[in-house]
């Protein structure tokens, strides 16, 4: 029921982004879903990919600082509404979200939304509790 | 004018007989009070019976601030705690400062010393000195403070940082003296610019300033934006504090060096060798007065060198000129001593964090930045953009609580620090006084 997440460190300077990605292209590795979170100085771009491990290997070759970590994908319908359902269940839970990121299927019905949770199974569970769909790694690494 | 006319202008053998009277006594009572003396000058083949002239003081060995270090925190008084009336201290190399101590009579001759060079800057006792330097455990506030009142002057006893109620109080207790680092007297004149003060036509006719290195340059901004007589004052705290050395309002060409108390030598850094008089090189005072802490030939790690030619303000005390470096690497930043090692025990104390930092030193405006860039490293790191700037708040907050000093942290790439021959370049210093 958990996705696999690979942060990678991004200093704010120009060229550094196209550093991650050129080296990405270059190993053949094909991006799922992205958020690239920053702060004056710096960015930690967040990338769930097609095959996670020789992203890392070949990442880490390059001098970068990554991290993997577990994260969770929610199915949730494309309409008005739609996140509230989900915000309204995780805050009936207690369960606080450290950042989200979404993307819309490629059938447009759905809108996927990536959760990170300080607690991830209590979110998963409350998410469960309340008729989501979580989805599974391998579905959307093979989007 | 001159305070102490009878000391300040003695003829010069004169002078140097004191100086060797005085030595050839603070040598026999450290060698016989100081464990750390007696074993030094054992160690070098010394006894206080070999000083017979003013040269032999070359055979005795240098006190170096690791010295003061090693015998943390009062090693090396002389006199019993019941003695002590005072304790300052700076920075140290790392973790530990230097620690000093001083008598009743300590207290006295560095009140003297200050109020001489109050009037060496051409103050009186009708002048209402502004006193910005910074009291505690720093020696600048408390001893500008005691020169000031040995004087009779009026002291306005401000300290350091709340430049808007400094300002204030320059316009209306209207002060005709200030003391504070000279960088921070232009961020006075830059602010209060800002405010719509006319700096120029404040009361301040005299600006004492010290405790960072400055340049002729900066002399002349200070005097334009402020319309004063700017002057250069020396001291380090492990002598006695600010007081050591002073320009003469007369001369305004190096700094008189208050050779009745104290031995100025400049050495070649690397060997150790004395230089020739007018050669660069690093200061090295003995205190030929001082009770509680006597140094002999402290190394100051301060780059100078002595002007020999006679003063046309009649003193007879060799100056010294401008300070023009430092010997090792630390750096002085808005008035604070700071050493990479001092950093670099921070760093290394914070888990996960590997050593590799490099430290950018500029001047933005008037006042220094320091910005401490830190590798991101594989245990730091995190998806979470909180806990990245806790690091850096951590950082920050660690720096200013140990060595008291602002930094900017910046998380920077793994490897992205230059590394010269695998060893790094630590501190990139861009000011250009």
């Amino acid at each position: 029921m958990k996705v696999e997440q690979i942060s990678v460190f991004v200093e704010n300077k120009p060229g550094r982004l196209e550093h991650v990605t050129r080296v990405l292209a270059d190993a053949n590795i094909n991006i799922r879903a992205l958020s690239l979170a920053d702060t004056s100085d710096f960015g930690i771009l967040r990338l769930i990919l097609n095959d996670i491990d020789t992203a890392e290997k070949a990442l880490q070759n390059e001098g970068f600082t990554v991290r993997r970590t577990h994260v969770v994908a929610v199915e949730v319908p494309d309409r008005p509404g739609g996140m509230h359902s989900i915000s309204k269940a995780l805050a009936g839970h207690n369960i606080n979200v450290e950042y989200a990121y979404a993307f819309v299927e490629r059938s447009g019905e759905n809108a996927i939304i990536i959760f990170r949770f300080d607690d991830i199974d209590a979110g998963i569970q409350a998410l469960i509790e309340n008729g989501f769909t979580v989805l599974p790694g391998e579905k959307i690494t093979r989007l | 004018m001159i305070f102490n006319e009878e000391f300040e202008t003695l003829p010069r053998e004169a002078l140097e007989a004191l100086q060797l009277k005085r030595l050839q006594q603070v040598v026999k009572r450290v060698y016989h009070t100081v464990g750390h003396y007696k074993r030094a000058f054992d160690e070098a083949g010394v006894t206080p019976d070999d000083i017979n002239t003013l040269d032999d003081i070359r055979k005795l060995p240098f006190t170096i601030k690791q010295d003061l270090r090693d015998n943390y925190p009062f090693g090396l008084f002389t006199v019993p705690m019941s003695n002590i009336v005072r304790l300052h201290a700076s920075s140290g190399t790392t973790g530990k400062p230097t620690v000093v101590g001083y008598t009743r009579r300590d207290i006295d001759t560095w009140s003297n010393l200050m109020a001489r060079s109050f009037v060496a800057a051409g103050l009186t006792s009708n002048d209402v000195i502004h006193n910005a330097y910074g009291y505690g455990l720093f020696t600048g506030g408390l001893g500008a403070h005691y020169g000031a009142e040995r004087l009779g002057a009026s002291v306005i006893p401000m300290s350091g940082g709340g430049t808007k109620k400094q300002i204030m109080i320059l316009q209306d207790f209207g002060p005709t003296a200030i003391c504070c680092t000279p960088s921070y007297a232009l961020y006075l004149a830059e602010q209060g610019k800002e405010m719509g003060i006319d700096m120029r036509s404040l009361r301040l006719r005299v600006g004492v300033f010290g405790a960072e290195p400055w340049s002729e340059r900066m002399r002349q901004e200070i005097e334009d934006r402020l319309g004063i007589k700017a002057l250069d004052i020396y001291g380090l705290s492990e002598i006695i504090g600010p007081g050591v050395a002073i320009e003469c309002a007369e001369g305004r060409n190096g700094l008189h060096v208050f050779e009745d108390h104290f031995i100025v030598e400049i050495i070649n850094p690397e060997t150790g060798e004395t230089v020739p008089h007018g050669e660069e090189g690093e200061l090295v005072f003995t205190t030929l007065t001082k009770e509680a802490v006597p140094l002999i030939r402290y190394r100051t790690r301060d780059l100078s060198r002595l002007i020999e030619e006679p003063c046309k303000c009649g003193r007879t005390h060799i100056r010294m000129a401008r300070i023009s470096g430092r010997s090792d690497d630390m750096l002085i930043i808005r008035g604070v001593n700071v050493f990479p090692s001092q950093i670099e025990s921070v760093l290394l104390s914070i888990e996960g964090l590997e050593p590799h930092y490099q430290l950018i030193v500029d001047r933005e405006g008037t006042l220094d930045t320091l910005e401490i860039q830190v590798e991101m490293s594989e245990d730091l790191f995190s998806d979470k953009i909180k806990t990245l700037q806790d690091i850096e708040s951590r950082i920050t907050k660690d720096i200013k609580d140990y060595l008291g000093v602002s930094a900017k942290v910046k998380l920077v790439g793994s490897q992205t620090l230059e590394r010269v021959e695998g060893k790094a370049q630590r501190v990139i210093d861009r000011r250009k006084l």
